[in-house]
């Protein structure tokens, strides 16, 4: 009873809620990108939120399942989901059968998508977590990325699975705004926001900036207009938490992903709100965002309500039904008749 | 009692408790001196600490805590400035012979001393634990002779290996794992600060002292082979 990886793009690994408790002895926390989607997926399946997952990159996945059926969520990204060749909806709860074949395909946004297992994946914790960090070989599949032929095996299962369905969890939508609107990415100022003058947080604050390529699980560096430093933009090296943006040398912001160093040298103008890291993470390299600023309050409210929302993933799953085809409309029609735009369809 | 900081948000889910904005020998003191009050007497939702030079980030539960409530009550910690966070003294065998003094030459020419004496310097000094960086096990020292002040290179050397002790801008370290650097390698301890086989796996405390004892090549050689199979080579006196 298990999932074997048969192809797989660079990149992809597993992750928990990541490695805690060891920041003051130079351990980096990983975890996963997008910790929304994560959780939705565990969550959809009973699991812990932050039960071992895979993440997807844009390189996408295929899974084999072997021996017993295998039941899984996947959510994240608007990803192209295919068992068997038929589409499925960006985020839902499927049961695999043996020799049943699920694809990711990265679509049209996103850049992470997460596939959760019931029970979660069983990896040996290392020091207190299964979070793969590749910089340092910890955690996941022997510190690494996933390859072809890694077998995903599931923790130990007790009770019988759910039913599929599609997981709607409305904040996924949220996730993604219309393409032609630019991302707002809430952030809190501070704690060096006094290294720069008024005029370069209103810059901060207020102008577009783009995502450049050179963006991975450590950190995701933007380009835009120039963010001027009004001291020295070297600080004596302090600690660095999630989302930290650093403005270096060149005046660009430099933001601190998962698999940030716990300390860290460069002024920090402030720190992208927890409750928008993952919108942030699902950024692709090209596509721009502005940074909104909220007070720190807001910022908590924002997460907590966030956290709320995720936690009633149950209740935001649907019953699964074949995509559309002209024949299924028809028959709807049929059915169905004329609706009157006020009741919700549940089936698409 | 007021801890004269300043309490600086890192987001809605950390907060930095900033004593100073240099690396100086009383905000160090102030930062292990909170940090050790917390750990003794930890405020529920405090998830983790991390100490640095000059401030100690907090990590917390932002469900239970506000930064401005979770301010406040770290304000109230009753923190003894004078008492040290720890009296454990770590007694760690350091080679600065060749191949293990890769940088010393080079370091000893920009300093305008003998290569001898920026060892004996290095190995004759007490330092302590201020803080973990880089990578898991990378320990920071303060401590370093000011004789040993230099700038970081331009552009980084090759990887230094696990054990590199080196400097660069006032500071010494120990190196966890190979790591390209922009510090000086002076010399090489066979022991490990990082041990995942090993409990604990990181046997250095921030706030520890740490003294180097001089091996010469043969027993680097001989060390290495103990902390290989899992035996201490580092002796710890209270």
């Amino acid at each position: 009873m298990s999932l074997r990886v048969t192809a797989i793009g660079p990149g992809a690994t597993i992750q928990d809620g990541g490695r805690h408790g060891l920041l003051r002895f130079g351990v980096t926390p990983a975890g996963p990108m997008d910790w929304v989607a994560m959780r939705t997926a565990n969550l959809a399946l009973g699991n812990e939120a932050e039960a071992a997952a895979v993440e997807i990159p844009g390189g996408g996945l295929t899974v084999t399942c072997e021996e017993r059926p295998v039941t899984v969520a996947f959510a994240g990204g608007d990803f192209s989901w295919k068992r068997e060749g038929e589409p499925l909806p960006p985020a839902a709860r499927v049961t695999l059968r043996p020799g049943g074949v699920l694809t990711a395909k990265a679509g049209a946004r996103g850049s992470f998508a997460y596939l959760a297992v019931r029970g979660g994946v069983d990896v040996p914790e290392v020091m207190g977590s299964r979070s793969t960090h590749m910089r340092s070989s910890l955690g996941g599949m022997n510190g690494r990325m996933l390859a072809a032929g890694d077998l995903l095996v599931p923790a130990q299962l007790s009770g019988p699975a759910s039913a599929e369905g599609a997981v709607e969890a409305p904040w996924l939508a949220n996730h993604f705004e219309p393409v032609r609107e630019l991302t707002l990415i809430r952030a809190v100022a501070g704690p060096q926001d006094d290294y720069f003058g008024s005029e370069a947080l209103a810059i901060f604050f207020g102008e577009p900036f783009v995502l450049t390529p050179a963006a991975d699980r450590m950190a995701y560096k933007f380009a835009g207009p120039r963010i001027a430093h009004v001291r020295d933009f070297n600080i004596v090296t302090d600690g660095v938490a999630l989302g930290a943006v650093q403005i270096a040398g060149d005046g660009q912001p430099i933001v601190q992903m998962a698999d940030r160093a716990p300390t860290g040298g460069y002024a920090k103008i402030a720190h992208v709100a927890r409750a928008d890291i993952g919108r942030l993470a699902q950024l692709r390299p090209g596509e721009s965002c502005r940074f909104a600023r909220v007070g720190v309050d807001e910022a908590r409210a924002a997460l907590l309500a966030l956290e709320d929302d995720v936690f009633a993933t149950d209740s935001t799953i649907r019953p699964l039904t074949r995509s559309p085809t002209t024949e299924s409309l028809l028959a709807t029609n049929l059915i169905g008749g004329v609706t009157d735009g006020t009741t919700p369809d549940e089936r698409f | 009692m007021s801890l004269a900081a300043r309490f600086l948000p890192a987001g809605e889910s950390a907060l930095s408790v900033e004593f100073g904005a240099t690396i100086d020998p009383v905000s160090e003191a102030r930062v292990l001196a909170l940090d050790t009050a917390l750990a003794a007497r930890p405020i529920p939702g405090v998830l983790e600490t991390v100490p640095t030079y000059r401030a100690l980030m907090v990590h917390f539960d932002p469900r239970i805590w506000s930064v401005a409530a979770l301010a406040q009550e770290i304000d109230k910690v009753d923190v003894n400035y004078l008492q040290a966070a720890t009296s454990i003294t770590w007694h760690i065998p350091a080679c600065y012979d060749p191949p293990y003094s890769e940088d010393l030459a080079e370091a000893a020419g920009i300093l305008g001393l003998a290569p001898e004496k920026v060892a004996e310097l290095h190995a004759g000094a007490e330092y302590r634990v201020v803080m973990y960086g880089f990578a898991p096990g990378f320990v920071f020292l303060s401590g370093l002779p000011l004789a040993l002040t230099l700038s970081r290179r331009q552009t980084p050397r090759a990887p230094a290996p696990p054990g590199a002790l080196t400097i660069a801008g006032g500071q010494a370290l120990i190196a966890s794992v190979a790591m390209p650097t922009g510090w000086y390698m002076l010399g090489r301890t066979p022991a490990r600060t990082f041990d995942l086989a090993r409990d604990p796996v990181f046997p250095l405390g921030v706030g520890d002292i740490v003294r180097f004892e001089r091996i010469d090549p043969a027993r680097f050689a001989t060390l290495e082979a103990e902390a290989q199979a899992g035996r201490p080579v580092m002796r710890e006196t209270p």
